[in-house]
């Protein structure tokens, strides 16, 4: 069978599943639409958390962002993985205690301050809309490449299929299609990069062939090989830094304290029935994001050594079927700059070929020769992997608006059976301007990529921390704390991302910190303002800290 | 007052644990695969160079080691206290 029918059986079956899973789990009230009624296991809130994390671009872009960056991809590997250490010691247990809805609901409280609620849900909805945009791309990117289908007929067909679960569902809804879309997304991830390892170094565990001898006959280490063929066409070792390591270390921590600021993560927190739940829910979680995590780095390695021995220095003329099939796409050009025939890829000038990085993904089971369905299968995964983040983030989105907003602000009198159809309403509408921007992605959406896990950062991460380990920690000071962090952070990503202010270069960078690590300065002036306006303004009230005492209880079992 | 001196307590042991394994989380992560990087390179281990490894590899595995301890030593801690059976 052809590529083409495999990915229309695979993906329908996926999709059928998906909408079977909505119809059964309709919801009823508030508590199931915003948290699944609180009654999620500790291994089901696992596998979606792990699902709603793995977003288009961890499945189709990471493995080959890491293997055009080689060793400066750690800050993604390290920086999303690292976060839930965060989550499950300082975050995810006493979120689950505090026992509400939202995230701006734990600041609002905490803080006794609808001011500090509104921040948080600006701060909220920026995040969400900003990383939800990026995802229905990516579904319209998959249907395109794969079933031939205009991009905006894909991102449609994905919206569909998102309001039908997430609008009848709610939580609920979205928590079950998640446990099935983790396991699609990781079978499909998986059985390439196993094939490829096999076929590269005779180990079927990528993590460990990643480390192997190849089995070509040279017995030459895979990344010695790759170091040595990196250098020879001018770019720098894989296994060495091209970033500084103090802009490493930079983005590693934005990204890592940003993950565990994430309100679509944290809220998956809310779902599962005791505190100890929550802290082995996270644990589950990073282990089956960490199958991912540790295969991708091989998969950028088996990818990289392929490309460049198959077509680098190579007759035009004897390239193999994919090359073709993948320049149509306009993801691989080549220029026959000097009019050799032949395809000169280097790090200079005389480059001839240009590569984009999702490719390393999507075409690796093609080049690597591998049969028809695992290729229907990539399909089948990134769009599991594109629609349950999506998901995750338009709960944000309605809840913000209907419970946070609506209920909290301005109709607090609205009935359970009001704000249900409220969140509804709202969940309606976030996936028709999520659609829109995936249908007209915005030119800066990969440059707010970044400052969406700066504005976590810099926002949620510090306040939340504090208002469960510093009991001192009051209304003004977590308040003008957020500001000075989202200020800071708007500046700095305005300034050298849009040209504001002056804009300037990598020379001009404050610390050579670049804009994707610099939520770990803004994140320490949150601290830094918080503590100082903490001194000056009247303590916390006995009532609050009777709630932090709770919250740092587990209930009785 | 009992179960203020209680909470207090359970509380202080558990800031000591989280503390303890932060430190791990950050010698593993930060020191091992970034600031000793160039260092650790020297060494070889399994087929990659070590700091290589940690950043790419070894971390992961002690991030989802790390959140299981500290779920091993709450649950214990829970019980110690009464909080759970």
């Amino acid at each position: 069978m052809s590529i083409q029918t495999w990915t229309y059986i695979i993906v329908g079956i996926t999709f059928s599943v998906y909408i079977g899973i909505a119809i059964w789990s309709r919801v009823q009230s508030t508590k199931e639409f915003y948290v699944a009624g609180g009654g999620v296991g500790a291994w089901a809130n696992g596998m979606a958390t792990a699902a709603d994390w793995m977003s288009a671009a961890s499945f189709i872009s990471m493995a080959g962002i890491i293997s055009f960056a080689g060793y400066d991809g750690a800050v993604y590997l390290m920086g999303w993985t690292g976060g839930y250490v965060l989550l499950a010691l300082l975050l995810a247990p006493y979120l689950r205690k505090f026992g509400k809805f939202t995230v701006p609901d734990f600041i609002g409280e905490r803080y006794y301050s609808n001011n500090a609620r509104l921040v948080a849900v600006f701060c909220a909805l920026l995040v969400s809309f900003t990383y939800v945009a990026g995802q229905m791309r990516g579904v319209g990117i998959v249907f395109s490449r794969f079933l031939e289908v205009d991009i905006n007929t894909g991102v449609v067909i994905g919206m569909l299929i998102v309001l039908f679960y997430a609008v009848l569902g709610g939580m609920k809804g979205i928590t079950y299609t998640q446990v099935a879309q983790y396991c699609v997304l990781i079978f499909a991830f998986m059985v390439p990069a196993i094939f490829i390892s096999i076929q590269m170094t005779g180990n079927p565990i990528p993590q460990f062939g990643f480390g192997s001898q190849l089995s070509d006959g040279s017995s030459m280490y895979l990344l010695d090989k790759l170091d040595n063929l990196n250098v020879e066409l001018g770019f720098n070792e894989y296994t060495e830094n091209t970033k500084p390591l103090i802009d490493i270390f930079a983005i590693t921590f934005a990204l890592m304290v940003g993950t565990a600021g994430l309100p679509h993560v944290i809220v998956r927190f809310f779902t599962v029935k005791r505190v100890s739940d929550a802290r082995k829910s996270a644990g589950i979680a990073l282990l089956l994001i960490a199958i991912l995590y540790t295969t991708a780095p091989a998969v950028a390695a088996f990818a990289r050594t392929n490309l460049l021995e198959t077509i680098s220095n190579k007759s035009y003329s004897d390239i193999p079927q994919w090359f073709k099939k993948w320049e149509n796409t306009g993801l691989i050009k080549f220029e026959d700059l000097n009019n050799d025939g032949m395809i000169g890829y280097s790090n200079n000038d005389s480059n001839e070929l240009y590569v984009d990085r999702d490719i390393m993904v999507l075409a690796n089971p093609e080049i690597a020769n591998l049969p028809n369905w695992v290729v229907a299968l990539v399909a089948a995964g990134g769009l599991a992997a594109a629609l349950s983040t999506a998901a995750g983030l338009l709960l944000v989105i309605s809840a913000s608006v209907s419970h946070d907003l609506i209920k909290r602000v301005i109709y607090p009198e609205i009935t359970d059976k009001g704000e249900l159809i409220a969140a509804r309403i709202s969940a309606f509408f976030a996936v028709c301007i999520a659609g829109y921007f995936g249908i007209n992605p915005p030119g800066f959406v990969a440059a707010v990529v970044a400052l969406a896990f700066g504005l976590a950062a810099a926002s949620f991460f510090p306040a939340i921390v504090m208002g469960i380990f510093y009991k001192k920690m009051n209304r003004e000071g977590a308040i003008a704390g957020m500001l000075a962090g989202i200020g800071l952070m708007l500046f700095y990503m305005l300034k050298f991302k849009f040209d504001f202010f002056g804009g300037g270069d990598v020379e001009d960078y404050w610390f050579g910190i670049s804009p994707e690590g610099f939520g770990t300065v803004a994140m320490l002036l949150n601290f830094i303002v918080s503590f100082l306006v903490m001194n000056f303004t009247s303590p916390t009230p006995e009532k609050i800290k009777d709630i932090v005492d709770n919250i740092r209880t587990p209930e009785y079992e | 007052m009992k179960s203020k001196n209680n909470l207090k307590s359970y509380w202080e042991t558990n800031i000591k644990y989280v503390i303890v394994l932060l430190l791990f989380w950050f010698t593993f992560s930060f020191l091992f695969g970034i600031i000793l990087k160039d260092f650790l390179n020297e060494f070889s281990f399994a087929g990659f160079k070590l700091g290589f490894w940690f950043a790419q590899q070894g971390s992961i595995y002690v991030f989802v080691l790390l959140i299981f301890i500290y779920v091993r030593l709450m649950n214990n801690l829970d019980k110690k206290y009464g909080y759970k059976k």
